[in-house]
């Protein structure tokens, strides 16, 4: 059993977040684990990109070869187009729909959706929306994460069990809205 | 034992602790800077060892050697280029030796994610003759880390740890060992300590004396793995590093593997190399940076009868980062099918500013400034400031290495450009900045020095730095730059013209000025808040 997965979005988008919870909840169960991270410069709103590899058995290279990603994780639609040669034939592409437009040259987000579509399988969820409706706009990270939850190889209760890890420390109102932002992407995934 | 969750960095810095560190210093830089954050942290909940930030790599290159000398054991680490800004004490300290365990961690960056170049510190490595670690993952970086003290201590010298970008910024869970306690205070031989030619001499013959032992120690090390495929002679690999990873993942679901050698040690394992070469018919160098491995298979004339394959042939390009891919091509295999990359074209994200940076507001009244001149030039520094290069600002035009913008103001003025405008951030001015000026302020160069003071080194993710506030303006003033030349701005929309005017008055005047440009860090801010 193993699961690569390529987390994408924009710098200050969490992605590093989502990479905690879930590289939290593989030691919990006990899978080998790689993830292979970006730093730096482009934290300052330029395109983040996170190879996360999981498994029963050891793993060799902290990047994803081409071919072998069996998901893209995006917080960010047109970031998530940028890896798709990474994906296997039969792979999924979880993603958000809201564009993030720090670009002048920001394609038509139709355009951007149509091509999101040609993923053999995809899910593309309301992040802005579904995190405002949890209680705060910061949660669109937590959203994806819930969306992608069915697809994971882990399981839901290791998942929440760092996402209550990561967020105890901020707040009752700041953990509660990750909470449900992590519940209502996952009920949004079941209807797309 | 127990299993934890670390970066490759961190997998370093708690080796080193483990190993029983007294002492660590370094000066950020990307892919280096996780090393120190994790020592400050575990330090804060020890209070077993002292972890600090220095002003630049020369000075905690020759923190730790002090520490060494005292007996101690110490850590010193940055990014590839900060090995330059530390190559003096480097190269001498090969020469004097270590006392206590030294271990120095250079983190390259091929590819350049966020680097100048991609020099490869194994080149260091040969040039200063001591030995090396290069690990693969984050187990081998704890392990390795945790020897290097005890191999620094066995050879008297200090020992270096090379590590690439993919795997100083990678995170995996590594089992732990316990920890042992530190070494007590012990002092040294002064012969050996002070250079003079009459020591130096006697001290580089030993250095070059030991050289047989280090290469028989690399031979033995368990690091080193050499694996022969006795019914297939076609191919041997030799892989170091991250590249050895690739290598094995390409190889992945393979019956057998070609006859290899995994070098994860320098100087490099002369006997297991030739063992390797006389098995095969043709050797694939797999290595992440400089063809350095490569290079020294062939020589001049290569080696008779046998095809070595690798950067300089062609095999893999000659510059950025290896990959699984190509890796994977080099060995022959097809790519694995993949889906067709989208056909819509994407543009770039690049990295920039962030929204209310203080800086944009400079780079716009500067730019203003500078309208009715031509031939200008703004010399940029090292920080989120060189972004200043790219639009809307286009604001500098240089961007070579920390420090260098006052200097290169300096020269450019001493050969009449007028205006000369150096752009520089606050932690960059303490950790090479002063010097040049304290130069130009002797001379009453005419040029126009911008000191970005945004109280904190933000590039690396919100470091201290040592000279902001009024301290910066007290060093200013006493390196000799006159006191009505040093001029202060809020980086503000609303001082637009404000600021605009004072650094016209600035440029105008035909000797040295100062302008410091004083305004928070908005992400630094936003981390006090929250
Ligand atoms: S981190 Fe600070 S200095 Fe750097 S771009 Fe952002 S606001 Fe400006």
């Amino acid at each position: 059993m193993k699961q690569d997965i390529i987390l994408a979005g924009v710098g200050g988008q969490g992605i590093l977040s989502i990479a905690y919870v879930i590289d939290n909840a593989a030691l919990a169960e006990g899978l080998f684990f790689k993830q292979a991270e970006v730093h730096g410069m482009a934290r300052r709103g330029g395109a983040v990109q996170s190879h996360m590899r999981l498994s029963n058995d050891a793993i060799w290279s902290d990047l994803i070869p081409k071919g072998e990603a069996d998901m893209i994780l995006s917080v960010e639609p047109l970031e998530a187009l940028r890896y798709f040669e990474y994906l296997r034939p039969g792979g999924i592409v979880v993603t958000s729909s809201t564009p993030y437009r720090n670009i002048p040259d920001y394609p038509d987000i139709d355009r951007v959706l149509e091509a999101v579509r040609k993923a053999p399988r995809c899910v593309v969820v309301d992040s802005e929306k579904l995190a405002r409706e949890a209680g705060t706009v910061r949660a669109q990270n937590i959203v994806l994460l819930g969306a992608a939850a069915a697809s994971l190889i882990l399981k839901d209760a290791s998942l929440l069990l760092t996402i209550d890890a990561l967020f105890r420390g901020r707040g009752a109102t700041v953990l509660e809205a990750n909470l449900k932002a992590y519940e209502l992407g996952k009920k949004a995934a079941l209807g797309a | 034992m127990s299993r934890q969750i670390l970066l490759g960095d961190e997998a370093i810095a708690l080796g080193a602790v483990h190993a029983g560190l007294s002492a660590g210093y370094s000066y950020p830089g990307t892919p280096a800077s996780e090393i120190m954050e994790y020592l400050i942290r575990l330090a804060g909940e020890t209070k077993a060892f002292t972890a600090v930030w220095s002003v630049n790599e020369k000075v905690a290159y020759e923190e730790a050697l002090g520490a060494s000398f005292a007996g101690k054991r110490a850590l010193v680490s940055f990014k590839h280029v900060g090995l330059n800004v530390a190559a003096d004490p480097f190269m001498n300290s090969a020469v004097t030796g270590a006392n206590g365990g030294l271990l120095v961690v250079s983190a390259d960056d091929p590819g350049m994610h966020s680097s100048q170049n991609e020099q490869d510190s194994r080149y260091y490595v040969q040039f200063a003759q001591i030995f090396a670690y290069e690990p693969s993952d984050h187990q081998e970086a704890y392990d390795m880390a945790r020897e290097a003290f005890d191999v620094s201590e066995r050879f008297g010298l200090p020992v270096l740890m090379r590590l690439v970008t993919r795997l100083a910024h990678s995170r995996s869970p590594v089992e732990i060992r316990e920890p042992r306690g530190p070494n007590e205070l012990r002092t040294g031989a002064a012969k050996d300590w002070t250079l003079l030619p009459v020591n130096a001499r006697r001290r580089f013959a030993l250095l070059l004396d030991r050289q047989p032992e280090m290469v028989r120690f690399s031979e033995e090390s368990p690091f080193n793995v050499l694996k022969l495929n006795a019914s297939d002679r076609s191919l041997g690999v030799i892989a170091s590093g991250v590249g050895y990873n690739y290598f094995r993942e390409a190889m992945k679901g393979e019956a057998a593997l070609p006859s290899f050698l995994k070098v994860s040690t320098y100087p490099l394992p002369e006997g297991l190399i030739r063992k390797l070469v006389g098995h095969v018919d043709a050797v694939l160098v797999v290595e992440d940076g400089y063809p350095f491995i490569e290079r020294q298979l062939k020589g001049f004339f290569g080696i008779a009868g046998k095809t070595v394959l690798g950067k300089l042939s062609g095999v893999f390009p000659v510059t950025g980062e290896l990959s699984p891919d190509n890796v994977r091509r080099a060995l022959g295999r097809d790519p694995l099918p993949a889906v067709a990359a989208s056909v819509l074209p994407l543009s770039g994200r690049p990295p920039q500013l962030c929204v209310g940076c203080s800086h944009a507001d400079t780079f716009k009244a500067l730019n203003k400034a500078l309208e009715n001149y031509s031939g200008s030039n703004v010399f940029s520094d090292i920080g989120c400031y060189t972004l200043g290069a790219l639009p809307p600002y286009n604001a500098v035009q240089t961007g070579v290495c920390m420090g260098a913008s006052v200097s290169m103001a300096r020269g450019a003025s001493d050969v009449g450009l007028h205006p000369a405008v150096s752009v520089i951030g606050d932690s960059t001015f303490a950790h090479s900045g002063i010097t040049p000026l304290l130069g130009a302020a002797h001379a009453d160069t005419n040029m126009t020095v911008i000191v970005l003071d945004n109280a904190t080194t933000a590039m690396t993710g919100g470091q201290p730095s040592y000279g902001t506030g009024e301290r910066l303006l007290r060093i200013i003033e006493g390196v000799g730059v006159p006191k009505e030349h040093i001029r202060t701005i809020e980086p503000l929309p609303k001082n637009h013209e404000k600021n605009i005017q004072v650094i016209k008055e600035e440029i105008e005047h035909r000797g040295l000025s100062v302008i410091v440009a004083v305004r928070e860090c908005v992400q630094e801010q936003r981390k006090k808040r929250s």
